[in-house]
């Protein structure tokens, strides 16, 4: 998967979390949580979707890597490579 | 509120302060999603049974809700939350607006929620493990939302954090019982002072469990019939069991001293109830401990028997049950010309916790319209379940109303039975 696709298919997982929340502005610099009504179960809910969609495992150690999209997108890309 | 201890037993002084009083109601039922859509069903005969697919069992029949889900959650809470604390917003919503209570101007902390159950926590149970079955019983795929969802007070508990409501509140399991008890409670949190408003009922979420459907197969009490509308018919010579339903019904309570302050609109007072207990058997209810479970209800009212109107019956076309309890109504009610008896299940199935709740409300409107709902789709009455003055598919008007007594009774040998009494002030 390109960086895009990444982008995107986080987009997807929130839209379906947080299905309330308005996307098509999220800025990829700025942590989701200032710009969405994210809370910690949510987040868990980015991580079990990456599991369930990709097959990829977040450790908890590394969840502040999904705190933005583009830093989504650095730390999943050598992950979704090949996917 | 004065009550007084005397010689062990709780004698009341029936001040407004402790006279609790119906100010609001909102209800889903499988036919209808207000009192006056749900009250027009059953006065013209509208099932709300329908085929329904469940997880391995298939075609089954269910009462089956349709209301509308997003009126008063966002759909972030709708997917967070379960269907039993989705019924319960719903209702506790449309209750606080049909009590016309200022909400932005109340003390929320003085409010309660108390809802009853038949169970809760086997539809998401059952959820996630049809989650994990996709990948091989993998259990890191199991929700980390599957504790909150299953913990007991889960429905009442969704309902606090919809509303914001920061008082008591609990999730009562009482089997098929539960609906009178969440009233029950409602009341005596009203009574002991703890809270000012009750938000009480029950809720059923039971159809999205195939569990329950298949238990009561296994049991032989599930009910099959070419025509769903037909298939809940208690009474009926030919009935072969339970319907299972979703639903909820939630009534704002208040003290009758608040409810004429602010000059709201009362439903009637809950007068009387009594809970007891069998003791005998797991599912095989008794008809001698329902018997005195109503009888108690009548005395803590204060009435004679042939004072009751109305009694809207538990009966869910099981083969037994409906003729125990039809013997419990003979022995308490001897000699009551004017008691009328008819059942909410004919039209909506068995609607769990939710059915006691469900059932008394829709006979509420009898203090306004005299008129009793029938008991739908018995073609042939089995002589057992011969009761005087049994309404049988077409509504019958009658004298001026003033008492009805909902009986309820669930597994494990609950029995509860409340008595709401036309407002007279």
């Amino acid at each position: 998967m390109t960086k895009q696709q990444i982008r995107q298919a986080i987009l997807d997982i929130i839209a379906d979390i947080a299905p309330d929340e308005e996307l098509s502005n999220i800025k990829d610099d700025v942590r989701l949580r200032e710009q969405l009504d994210l809370d910690s179960m949510d987040f868990l809910d980015i991580v079990m979707e990456l599991r369930k969609r990709y097959n990829v495992e977040v450790p908890e150690a590394d969840y502040m890597q999904l705190a933005s999209l583009a830093s989504s997108m650095i730390y999943l890309e050598p992950k979704l490579k090949d996917k | 509120m004065q009550l007084v201890f005397c010689s062990g037993k709780l004698k009341k002084h029936m001040s407004y302060n402790s006279r609790i009083v119906i100010t609001g109601i909102g209800l889903t039922a499988p036919n209808g999603n207000s009192l006056a859509d749900f009250r027009r069903a059953l006065l013209t005969g509208k099932s709300g049974v329908r085929p329904f697919t469940t997880r391995y069992m298939g075609a089954v029949l269910a009462g089956v809700c349709d209301f509308d889900e997003l009126r008063h959650q966002k759909k972030k809470e709708l997917r967070r939350g379960t269907r039993a604390g989705s019924i319960g917003i719903y209702c506790a919503n449309e209750a606080l607006k049909d009590s016309g209570i200022a909400w932005d101007k109340i003390d929320r902390s003085r409010a309660g929620v108390y809802l009853g159950v038949t169970e809760h926590g086997n539809v998401e149970t059952e959820n996630e493990i049809a989650v994990i079955k996709e990948y091989n019983y993998d259990t890191k795929f199991w929700s980390h939302h599957h504790n909150p969802r299953t913990v007991a007070n889960n429905p009442a508990g969704e309902v606090t954090l919809n509303m914001g409501i920061t008082g008591p509140h609990y999730t009562i399991g009482a089997a098929c019982a539960a609906g009178n008890l969440g009233f029950i409670q409602g009341l005596q949190m009203l009574r002991l002072g703890e809270v000012d408003l009750a938000f009480a009922g029950g809720v059923s979420e039971s159809i999205h469990t195939f569990g329950i459907f298949a238990s009561f197969k296994a049991q032989g009490a599930l009910a099959t019939h070419a025509d769903p509308t037909k298939a809940s018919r208690p009474f009926d010579r030919d009935r072969n069991g339970i319907v299972v339903s979703e639903g909820g019904c939630v009534h704002t309570l208040e003290r009758l001293d608040d409810a004429l302050k602010r000059g709201a609109r009362i439903y009637g007072e809950i007068v009387g109830y009594a809970c007891n207990t069998d003791a005998t058997d797991f599912v095989l209810p008794n008809p001698e401990r329902i018997g005195q479970c109503m009888a108690a209800a009548v005395k803590k009212a204060g009435l004679a028997p042939s004072e009751i109107d109305i009694l809207n019956t538990h009966a869910t076309a099981t083969k037994l049950g409906d003729i125990q309890e039809c013997q419990a109504v003979r022995t308490v009610f001897k000699e009551c010309p004017k008691l009328h008896v008819n059942n909410t299940k004919s039209f909506i199935g068995h609607a769990m916790g939710a059915a006691g709740a469900l059932e008394l409300t829709g006979n509420l409107p009898s203090f306004d319209d005299g008129i009793v709902h029938p008991t739908i789709n018995v073609e042939h009455l089995d002589p057992e379940c011969g009761l005087d003055n049994i309404v049988l598919n077409e509504p019958r008007r009658i004298d001026k109303v003033r008492y009805i007594l909902n009986n309820s009774s669930g597994m494990l040998g609950i029995n509860s039975a409340v008595i709401v009494k036309r407002y007279e002030p």
